[in-house]
């Protein structure tokens, strides 16, 4: 019934529409294919936009951590201070526990004309050194202590109000007792500049300390060695272990239930959140196998159980795509099994692996949480020897940064990013280089 | 065949390590994100000061976790040392005997002050715990009745306050600055409010009576902070006229960029809170394992140092930073209990 009161009227839309028939949606098509373009290029300019957005944050407000105010005056060791009964040939303490800030505060106070019996003026000249000058002087002294009743120019850290106000990052509009420095110090702070005594120097100090809670001394140093134990001990570790898992489950073993079921849980381990590995540490490694807390041994050991689950999907991955010809080929030869495997195909699939495995790396340098949990989330001053001296990383370095009250932390937080930035980039050229350097084409 | 052989080489490694109880000789802290700034300086120092010790490991982690990890029993690894920002509950006394760790020493090393503060443009700020309740609780009493907290805008409270939406940042629960404000601020303007007679008549249960006291709306007009204050002051520059709450000392270290409000008619110094004057401070403490002294080199040394006027006298780094010293005798005592080995 319908079809013939159809025909009718599809006849005449045919006949009407003849022309218009040879149009098969082409310009609706072009239209579509140039939408999607501008959908794409818009979802490249969202991503490039906040990639600019996250650099530009970070460098503005994190480049000025590379330079640090010093001071540079000429410095009185005197033994009035420094061992006034002159008993350090019998008593070497004596130059260990002497009073070395006050003999650079006398320094500053005397370029400064400052009298020695104004107490509050000889407080805020104090104000203006780091308190890292007693070690930087008595290791001077300890060195040579015939600089003893001696005057040498020595070049100190400012104290880290003074160089954020250097730097211009505290408002100097404010009441003066909203700030952290005074007025009268300003004016110091602008004598020494035109003298040449205060100056910006590079700031070596960033890279080689260890953390402080004094700003202006502290420094990537002890985080950084603590990441590269870690990263050595996950690469050690996870790289021979992911690869003869995954050579075994690919090439070697059978395919049943039971292989399903570590493949499953393979997958899943790989998007389990990372804390949960800090609890597997904390219990197995730091409770039951006894090392030490803080210790870069176990970070690395977690980071390495974190690690495995996407090393081997990787190189399963790169396995996968190695065409079985090349296996065929190797066997028709008269290879045997491993052969095969360790001298055709596991060199096709090195690309993959090497860029799997830098992924893996890349991500277990920016894990903080499986480290909260084994005590690495600490305060650590003194460089670490070996990776069972208790250490930090450098996102754990970040994090604690971020949480501090002083102004001069702000830029450092972000400097400590630039330098794990740039760490991440070495890295992610080294996969490009490397996997240029082994990809082979068939 | 290589990279076989290396897996061997790095179980064998491992192997070896494993079961190696090492001899500890630092001190290891943990404990209250308070008390950090205050135990980085002293360790720190005390670093420097005794290049024959190595500087202490100071972990954050909270009062609560620090115990924790404190009360897991005795030996080097266990930590030495959990710093609190409140003192230490029964419960966890009693946890700490279960695990062996039946002696400890409490060090009470100073006060900290809670202070309000606002963005830096705005007119001064006068604050009453009765205004504060009346703008920050779940439920407010009106015309005699318990009715959820209607109040929107400050000047709605009280006419001399400024005329802008309520926003407040307060600690989240997990910080034990929230109990000191629930217990300082809350539970006063409760009183004040004349809420709690209502609340009295309506609860018979004195818990329940509390918690309807220190209880926080949640129309989003009160905002939880569970990070740190570094978010409570990214808070407030997104919201000029939002209020924060903040330790002194961090306050003291971004004065320009806030303004700090008066508690009561009291303005928060270091002077104000050590005399009691200032109504929200509360004190900090340390809690120090008895067996591991003499063991562990520098725990005796370290906890001295701490208690040393050069650290929390009137004139140390750490008043400097923005504790605020305990009273001479207070600290003297301190120092006395800790040299006769007074455990609780």
């Amino acid at each position: 019934m319908s079809q013939v009161s159809m025909s009718p009227s599809m006849a005449a839309l045919g006949a009407a529409s003849r022309p218009e028939r040879r149009d098969i949606g082409l310009r609706g098509r072009y239209a579509a294919e140039r939408r999607f373009r501008l959908y794409g290029m818009a979802a490249i300019a969202f991503g490039l936009l906040f990639l600019f957005l996250l650099l530009f944050s970070v460098v503005s407000k994190g480049y000025t951590a590379f330079q640090q105010s010093m001071i540079t005056i000429p410095v009185e060791f005197s033994e009035q201070i420094i061992d006034k009964d002159n008993e350090r040939a019998t008593n070497p303490q004596k130059l260990v526990s002497a009073n070395y800030p006050v003999v650079a505060r006398d320094a500053l106070a005397r370029v400064l004309g400052v009298a020695a019996d104004d107490r509050a003026a000889m407080r805020e000249v104090n104000g203006m050194i780091s308190d890292s000058v007693r070690v930087q002087l008595r290791n001077l002294v300890t060195a040579n202590p015939a600089i003893i009743g001696t005057t040498q120019p020595v070049t100190f850290l400012a104290h880290g109000d003074l160089d954020s106000a250097f730097k211009g990052q505290i408002n100097l509009d404010v009441p003066e007792k909203d700030r952290k420095i005074s007025d009268r110090q300003i004016g110091w702070m602008n004598q020494l500049a035109e003298s040449g005594a205060l100056s910006k120097h590079f700031n070596t100090g960033l890279f080689v300390n260890g953390a402080s809670s004094r700003p202006e001394a502290a420094g990537v140093g002890v985080a950084l060695i603590g990441s590269l134990y870690m990263m050595l001990i996950v690469l050690v570790l996870s790289l021979p272990i992911g690869v003869a898992a995954s050579i075994y489950l690919e090439e070697f073993a059978p395919k049943n239930r039971f292989t399903d079921l570590i493949e499953v849980n393979i997958n899943n381990l790989a998007a389990v959140p990372s804390i949960v590995y800090g609890l597997l540490g904390l219990a197995v490694f730091v409770n039951f196998a006894g090392f030490p807390r803080s210790a870069a041994l176990v970070g690395g050991l977690v980071l390495t159980l974190m690690t495995l689950p996407t090393i081997i999907i990787a190189t399963r991955a790169a396995l996968k795509a190695v065409p079985p010809s090349i296996r065929s080929a190797a066997l028709g030869l008269g290879a045997s099994k491993m052969q095969t495997v360790f001298h055709h195909v596991l060199p096709l699939a090195m690309p993959g692996i090497l860029t799997g495995t830098i992924i893996g790396l890349a991500h277990a340098l920016g894990e903080t949480a499986p480290l909260l949990l084994i005590g690495m989330v600490a305060f650590v001053a003194d460089v670490p020897a070996t990776p069972m001296d208790p250490a930090t990383a450098l996102p754990v370095q970040i994090y604690m940064w971020a949480n501090e009250a002083e102004r001069a932390f702000v830029e450092r937080t972000s400097g400590a990013i630039i330098v794990l930035l740039i760490f991440l980039i070495l890295m992610n050229v080294g996969a490009i280089l490397l996997r240029r350097r082994f990809e082979r084409r068939w | 065949m290589k990279s076989l052989k290396l897996t061997v080489a790095a179980l064998v490694a491992s192997a070896a390590f494993a079961g190696v109880a090492v001899a500890r000789d630092q001190v290891q802290i943990a404990g209250s994100s308070t008390v950090l700034p205050y135990a980085k300086i002293v360790a720190e120092t005390f670093g420097e000061t005794f290049p024959d010790f190595k500087t202490p490991i100071v972990e954050s982690g909270g009062t609560g976790g620090g115990l924790k990890e404190f009360c897991k029993g005795v030996g080097p690894d266990t930590i030495d040392i959990a710093n609190a920002s409140r003192q230490i509950k029964g419960d966890e006394v009693e946890a700490c005997k279960a695990a062996g760790v039946t002696e400890i020493q409490e060090i009470k090393i100073g006060y900290d002050g809670i202070v309000f503060a606002t963005d830096s443009g705005n007119a001064d700020l006068k604050l009453e715990p009765k205004d504060l309740y009346q703008a920050l609780a779940a439920e407010v009493v009106i015309d005699g009745k318990l009715v959820a907290n209607p109040y929107k805008k400050w000047t709605e409270i009280n006419p001399s306050l400024p005329d802008a939406e309520i926003a407040a940042y307060i600690p989240g629960s997990k910080h034990g600055t929230r109990e000191v404000f629930e217990e300082k601020i809350l539970a006063h303007g409760c009183k004040d409010a004349g809420a709690q007679d209502v609340i009295k008549a309506a609860f018979a249960d004195a818990k329940d009576q509390l918690s309807k006291c220190v209880a926080v709306r949640k129309d989003g007009l009160a905002v939880d902070i569970d990070g740190d204050y570094t978010e409570t002051l990214a808070r407030i520059a997104a919201n000029k006229s939002g209020i924060g709450v903040f330790g002194l000392s961090f306050y003291e270290n971004n004065a320009d960029k806030l303004k700090v409000a008066t508690v009561s008619g009291v303005v928060p110094t270091a002077e104000s809170i050590a005399s009691g004057e200032y109504p929200v401070s509360r004190p900090l403490y340390f809690y120090v394992k008895k067996a591991h002294l003499g063991v562990i080199p520098g725990l005796k040394e370290y906890v001295e140092f701490f208690t040393s006027d050069d650290m929390i006298g009137p004139d140390s780094p750490l008043v400097e930073y923005g504790l605020v010293a305990a009273p001479d005798a207070e600290r003297e005592e301190v120092r006395k209990a800790f040299v006769d080995g007074k455990i609780m």
